[in-house]
């Protein structure tokens, strides 16, 4: 026991050591990365001073910006472990050793994903309130109760697996399967159960006639596996051109075919959605209107419109053999299907969703300055947070910083 | 008085007078009482930006009948310093056998706002920005000859005169929805439906999400998204911790039914001041109430019933 905790302390400082050192390349990204949190705090700052209404969020569009980048992320967080399936069950050896870093972009995808939620609440210093034993949850009626209980376990089980494998790898020893399969595969089901109710969120609101609908949730899951994988793909083959790792072109390739369905079924659960709201068209279809044909001032029919092109642009180079098996183009693929998923999964829901409003009044709402700054900060710092654990990862596995007896 | 008779229900009539006086004089005493402590308090929470008490209260529904009697007394004296009035801060309780209900009568309603400012000085509401609790709809006649859509109806109206010609009025704030979406969703616990049917807030543990906003079918609720100005000369004192109490930034609010007057048995402000009468108010249990007597002999319905909210704010056709 007191050898595991001094060991540990060793590799807490090896993993200091290891972050404080780098090429000026390094250097660079981490001073970009630090002014962008340097201004996101400012932007925080000012909007803790003023309240929100330092947003473009009011009574009619009460969830805007923050709320749609907790969707995209909660997404993330929950993709980048379903490679843990193909890599585990089928045993498919190229992907297995990358599956870890979907795991740290799990953990730092929920510490955006709970800050997101942090900038979006009026009185973040009581935000207690809705944890257990300290605060009064609202458990089992509150989906957002759920979204917490989901969220932490799958957080934890996560940060877990990765300290438990690169403090492994740093001594030298081989990892205890017995411990890690079993905690792997509950994390498999809490991915998708972390997405599931977060989807459920919108889902249970049934005064907005455009979420309630039941295939909100495998759309929420389906678009997820698009983004989730595809960020993967392109931190992969960063990480493979700074000569930092080992990843076989096999790995991506897969990673590839996994993505051309992923993003098909997207694109047919989009089109279930669309002929359900337009062939019989209800009062209830106005949200559908102007998601997609706009009106009233209303930008959401742009931000559609971009989502499906990209989406479908990706899924054009997924799809077709001699574009797939080009690694620039596939790269290009995810860059389009992240950015369709963000758009689809951000603006895309929140807005149509929100307008009309329950009154039936029409509020054009688009991020504030504040709130897009403040936005930046948190990409910025899950950012800097995913380079951190990487740095330490890839050193461990390099063979850079290891145990070598005391 | 005993803490214990700060939660229990007044009994109307000649009880809620005497209540309140004895309150009120309380208030007083301890206005004098406790001002060395409250200018301490205050001074330690303008240093440190906010008030470690308020911080770490509970609940309300989980507070002893003793630090409930804390609370209020903090907050008497927090308001009565901050707008030199002396301010009067009740927790009075529902009364058994009392399901408050609500009726609007359409074709009386002329769309003039006076319960809009009626609520707003009676309930303390935001001046800067402003918030209002009741929201007036004005829609063409003929376009509620196909049903009221609320996406037909224009808050925004101003015209010199009022009724205008051809408008039909049917304002609209909290339903008080038997099977609120707003109390299921809320993820603290901070608002919830009391015994009496009146759906409450309990402004210092609302951690200002918004997801009550969401779930909100009518566009009820209201978020502070700055502070709230209320000028001093203008405070109502007779106050009620779960309605119309001073709100901060950042938290969410609605009507209460006025609170702090059904419970002591007297009528909503909004009520009091309909010049036509369009405004009924009463116990849904009781048959001889005016709004059961509304409910037998009107053509009476309620928005949105397909969403199975169950409101008890009813409209009819008088």
């Amino acid at each position: 026991m007191l050898e595991t905790v001094t060991l540990f302390w060793r590799f807490a400082v090896g993993s200091l050591r290891t972050v404080t050192r780098g090429s000026v390349g390094y250097y660079v990204w981490i001073a970009f990365l630090g002014i962008a949190i340097l201004a996101g705090l400012w932007a925080y700052a000012v909007q803790l001073q003023q309240g929100l209404i330092a947003t473009n969020m009011r009574d009619q569009v009460s969830w805007g910006f923050y709320i749609g980048n907790f969707a995209f992320l909660v997404g993330v967080a929950a993709a980048a472990v379903v490679l843990v399936v193909p890599a585990y069950i089928y045993n498919w050896g190229p992907i297995r050793e990358v599956v870890l870093f979907g795991e740290l972009l799990s953990v730092a995808a929920i510490v955006m994903c709970v800050l997101f939620v942090m900038v979006d609440i009026g009185r973040p210093e009581i935000f207690w309130h809705m944890l257990p034993i300290v605060g009064t949850p609202n458990f089992p009626h509150s989906l957002l109760s759920w979204d917490i209980l989901a969220l932490s376990s799958y957080f934890l089980i996560n940060l877990f697996i990765v300290t438990y494998l690169i403090f492994m790898a740093f001594t030298g020893r081989r990892y205890n399967p017995g411990l890690v399969m079993p905690i792997i595969f509950l994390s498999i089901p809490l991915a998708i159960a972390i997405h599931t109710v977060t989807a459920f969120l919108f889902t249970a609101a049934a005064s907005r006639a455009y979420w309630h609908t039941a295939i909100l949730a495998p759309r929420f899951i389906s678009s997820a596996f698009c983004s989730g994988p595809a960020l993967l793909f392109l931190i992969f083959r960063v990480l493979r051109g700074s000569r930092r790792m080992e990843i076989s072109d096999a790995a991506l390739y897969k990673i590839g075919e996994l993505l051309a369905y992923a993003m098909a079924v997207n694109l047919f659960f989009l089109g279930t959605e669309v002929f359900t709201e337009f062939y019989s068209p209800t009062a209830h279809s106005v949200h559908a209107q102007l998601q997609w044909f706009g009106g009233h001032g209303t930008t959401i029919a742009v931000y559609s419109w971009i989502a499906l092109a990209l989406n479908v642009s990706a899924l054009i180079i997924f799809m077709v053999p001699v574009l797939r098996h080009r690694l620039g183009l596939l790269s290009a693929g995810c860059c389009l299907a992240i950015g369709g998923v963000f758009v689809e999964k951000g603006m895309g829901l929140l807005l149509p969703g929100m307008t009309p409003d329950a009154m039936g009044e029409i509020y054009v709402y688009g991020p504030s300055m504040i709130e897009i700054t403040v936005g930046a900060g948190i990409w910025a710092g899950g950012a800097l947070l995913f380079t951190l654990m990487v740095k330490v990862a890839t050193a461990v596995y390099a063979g850079e910083m290891r145990y070598r007896g005391a | 008085m005993k803490s214990r008779d700060r939660r229990a229900a007044s009994r109307a009539g000649e009880a809620a007078g005497s209540t309140t006086r004895r309150g009120f004089l309380k208030g007083v005493a301890t206005v004098g009482a406790g001002a060395a402590a409250a200018a301490t308090a205050s001074a330690a929470s303008d240093v440190l930006g906010f008030d470690i008490e308020t911080f770490l209260q509970k609940n309300f529904r989980e507070l002893s009948d003793e630090q409930l009697e804390d609370v209020l007394q903090r907050m008497e004296r927090k308001y009565s310093a901050q707008y030199g009035k002396d301010v009067r801060v009740a927790a009075t309780g529902p009364m058994d056998g009392v399901l408050f209900g609500y009726g609007l009568d359409i074709s009386r309603c002329i769309g003039c706002r006076r319960c809009v400012y009626a609520c707003v000085e009676e309930n303390n509401q935001s001046r800067d920005p402003e918030i209002h609790w009741i929201r007036v709809l004005e829609f063409e006649r003929e376009a509620i000859v196909r049903g009221i859509e609320l996406e037909d109806g224009n808050p925004y109206y101003d015209h010199e005169k009022v009724p205008a010609d051809d408008k039909v009025y049917m304002p609209m704030a909290c339903m008080h929805c038997e099977d609120s979406p707003c109390a299921k969703v809320c993820p603290t616990g901070a608002t919830w439906q009391e015994p009496d049917g009146i759906v409450v807030i309990d402004y210092d543990w609302c951690i200002g999400c918004r997801y009550c906003m969401t779930a909100c079918p009518y566009g009820a609720r209201h978020f502070n998204w700055a502070e709230p100005t209320l000028p001093a000369d203008e405070v109502n004192p007779d106050m009620h911790i779960l309605g119309n109490r001073p709100r901060k930034k950042g938290v969410v609010e609605k009507c209460s039914f006025c609170i702090q007057r059904v419970r002591d048995g007297r009528y909503p402000a909004c009520l009091e001041a309909c010049p036509v009468g369009a405004r009924k108010f009463g116990n849904l249990l009781d048959p001889e109430s005016e709004i059961r007597q509304v409910m037998r002999t009107k053509r009476t319905f309620v928005l949105k019933a397909e969403l199975g909210t169950n409101p008890k704010f009813f409209y009819f056709y008088g």
